[in-house]
């Protein structure tokens, strides 16, 4: 199977949907002349042309609801941010017009639209520049959102975006563009709100998307080692969440920790503990543990984001605690 | 249907010449009111911060610090000119292209580059990096990284000025690609109706991140003061006397009569947008015809030819920079990173409140 990198599983995820359905265009800042901010989106204009691969000003709140428009007049626009942090600055049309449209019109209107970019932090980057934001727009009914992890999540998962009908937040990783991984060569898709298991393990489930999915894993490699075999559930959507997949596990192992990159108040752990709690109660040996970012803005200092960002030193912490084990 | 080649939305395939400069101002120093040392003076400041940059883009590259780092360098005359011609206590806030400002405005080159480094000894403590340099206390407001979000807050610092009448007024830099947010006008319409006390000054340099200006605003950037019938006015930002004559004017002005003006000041950036920047959007010849009219060379030939300094005085001056810069590395080399607890300071004033910590982070 070809090895693709992240950014060329998506790439190819909307150059076949793009070949596939004219109606399908993408924009945002440096997408075309500069080959994207990340190159995720290069030789697209050369394939496309300037009509359908699209550069945008630095306008996130009025290309956010052109898009919007356009999708209501029937296209279907994929609109990249070139980080979800500055998503915000158009967040009014995803919330207010995106995700409440059709509901307020009573069905009439659909809303085949797709924002897609990076999350989170990448480095040092400094707190505006390296928020999380899955569980912020995933508290918003009307929205679908994906966090994908590998290239084959991602192109997958992307191309059931584009042919979903609905908004969905569709979301990446500046370090995460270069890994790679498999992808086959013909077409697939994977359906939105379908969890996998990552790897397979008896003792503890670890529940972990985007980039904490690669801090979980190497806490498994190294408990595997103390002979804890933990169960990796890579939700890859947020929003509808696979609970069913993870509460299965869950009867199986006895105990659960939750690797999220987000702040702890709201964000994805607090509710997926919630729903093992009440759907799994009987079967949890452990109180649920989570292991998030602190409920403090991302600092600079390298020193001082390593402490910040959630490593595996703090997962396998958080493992034992439910294992009792030290 | 995969291509279509009649239909475009965002202009694309010409050959750009991104910014075009007004004619220089014909005055000179004397004329101006500046003194020559007050020339010899701005020539420090503006090479300070060439050589500030220079090393820093160096140290980048060593590996020494990480994160973004957006250089300055060719805009140098803007900073210069804005710190001779306010008061010291006038109100400064910019983007995060922002070292240039920061020094003119009482960060020292020590404190600058120790927050490049991360160091506890930044200029914010570390905890803001290159996009964030502060001096508050100098009335510098940072430093932001959100493109356009802070033009609103320069016009609010504008409200304070005139809402406790202490005669300062504020200047908001911005970049040609911030014009296209939605904030900007906003504020205008704001600063306007409130007969605010507010410089908004452009810095087009012809261009946002790889895209030409031609490429992501619509007219002319002036213009977007006539809607609003602001006063406004265009600026050759590659010559300092025509920085200092313009802002002379305009600063009297917008405290005097306490009325928001709009500034497109014309410059040109030499380096890359960030250090990860091919720069193919641009000719080399376009760069190099930028490079001919360097503010700083410019500069010293003019203080040569004026007789106000010798060429063996200003060697000595760039030797005692370098050396100062050369001294600001070591520093902030061999300086300590922030005290690890500082990571949970600065949040509220007063209390630090930080929700669920200890278990939910499972940090020591
Ligand atoms: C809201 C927002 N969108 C996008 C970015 C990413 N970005 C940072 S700088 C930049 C280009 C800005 O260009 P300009 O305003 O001309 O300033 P210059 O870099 O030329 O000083 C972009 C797109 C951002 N920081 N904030
Ligand atoms: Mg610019």
């Amino acid at each position: 199977m070809p090895q693709l990198q992240f950014r060329e599983a998506i790439r190819e995820a909307m150059q076949e949907e793009m070949r596939r359905d004219d109606r399908v265009f993408l924009m945002g800042e440096e997408v075309a002349e500069y080959d994207g901010a990340y190159k995720v989106s290069q030789g697209m204009l050369a394939e496309f042309g300037p009509k359908r691969i699209i550069d945008t000003p630095i306008s996130e709140l009025g290309f956010s609801g052109i898009g919007v428009g356009a999708a209501m007049n029937g296209l279907i626009p994929i609109v990249e941010f070139m980080t979800f942090n500055f998503s915000i600055v158009g967040v009014d049309q995803i919330l207010n017009n995106a995700a409440k449209i059709r509901y307020m019109s009573g069905g009439q209107v659909n809303m085949p639209i797709i924002f897609r970019g990076p999350n989170a932090a990448a480095g040092q980057l400094g707190a505006t520049h390296s928020v999380a934001y899955e569980s912020f727009f995933s508290y918003f009914p009307g929205l679908k959102v994906i966090y994908a992890s590998e290239p084959y999540d991602a192109k997958g998962l992307l191309k059931s975006a584009i042919r979903d009908g609905n908004p969905i937040i569709f979301m990446e990783s500046e370090q995460m563009y270069g890994l790679k991984g498999e992808v086959p060569e013909e077409e697939y898709l994977i359906p939105i709100g379908k969890g996998k298991i990552k790897r397979e393990g008896d003792d503890v489930t670890i529940v972990a998307h985007g980039k904490m999915l690669y801090v979980a894993r190497q806490a498994a490699e190294q408990l595997a080692k103390d002979g804890i075999e933990c169960e990796i559930i890579d939700p890859r959507t947020i929003k509808p969440f696979d609970i069913d997949l993870v509460i299965e596990s869950v009867k199986k192992t006895n105990r659960v920790v939750l690797v999220d990159e987000s702040h702890p108040f709201g964000g994805v752990a607090s509710e997926v503990g919630f729903l093992i709690q009440r759907d799994a109660f009987d079967y949890l040996d452990a109180p649920v543990q989570r292991v998030t970012l602190p409920d403090v803005p991302a600092p600079f200092a390298k020193n001082l984001y390593d402490i910040w960002f959630p490593d595996t030193k703090q997962v396998i912490a958080a493992v034992k605690a439910v294992t009792y084990t030290n | 249907m995969t291509k279509t080649a009649d239909t475009a939305f965002t202009p694309t395939g010409f050959v750009y010449k991104s910014t075009v400069l007004p004619e220089a101002t014909k005055k000179d120093h004397k004329k101006l009111g500046l003194s020559n040392d007050d020339v010899i003076a701005l020539f420090k400041e503006m090479y300070l911060q060439r050589r500030f940059e220079e090393r820093a883009a160096q140290m980048y590259q060593k590996g020494k610090f990480g994160g973004f780092l957006h250089l300055y360098i060719g805009q140098e005359a803007i900073s210069s000119a804005t710190n001779y011609v306010l008061q010291p206590d006038d109100d400064i806030i910019t983007a995060y292209r922002d070292h240039g400002l920061g020094l003119v405005r009482g960060i020292s080159p020590k404190a600058g580059m120790a927050e490049l480094f991360g160091k506890g000894a930044g200029c914010s403590n570390g905890k803001g990096g290159s996009m964030h340099f502060f001096n508050a206390e100098q009335h510098f407001w940072g430093g932001h990284g959100i493109v356009g979000a802070h033009i609103p807050v320069g016009a609010g610092m504008a409200f304070a000025n005139k809402y406790l009448d202490n005669g300062r007024i504020s200047i908001s830099f911005f970049g040609d690609g911030a014009v296209d947010q939605g904030a900007l006008h906003e504020a205008l319409n704001l600063a306007q109706l409130w007969k605010l006390p507010a410089i908004f000054a452009v810095e087009n340099n012809g261009y946002s991140m790889g895209t030409a200006v031609q490429r992501h605003t619509a007219t002319d950037i002036y213009k977007r003061a006539l809607a609003y019938d602001m006063k406004h006015a265009v600026i050759n930002g590659m010559d300092l006397f025509s920085m200092i004559d313009s802002l002379q004017q305009i600063s009297k002005d917008v405290r005097e009569n306490s009325i928001p003006y709009f500034v497109e000041i014309r410059t040109y950036r030499y380096k890359g947008h960030s250090m990860s920047d091919p720069g193919n959007y641009r000719t080399k010849e376009e760069l190099d015809e930028f490079k001919q009219i360097d503010p700083i060379e410019r500069l010293k030939t003019y203080m040569l030819d004026k007789k106000i300094i010798k060429q063996d005085e200003i060697d000595a001056i760039m030797d005692d920079i370098n050396a100062e810069v050369l001294e600001a590395v070591e520093f902030a080399d061999s300086t300590d990173f922030p005290d690890p607890d500082t990571l949970y300071d600065h949040i509220f004033t007063g209390e630090q409140l930080i929700h669920d910590h200890k278990k939910t982070t499972f940090l020591d």
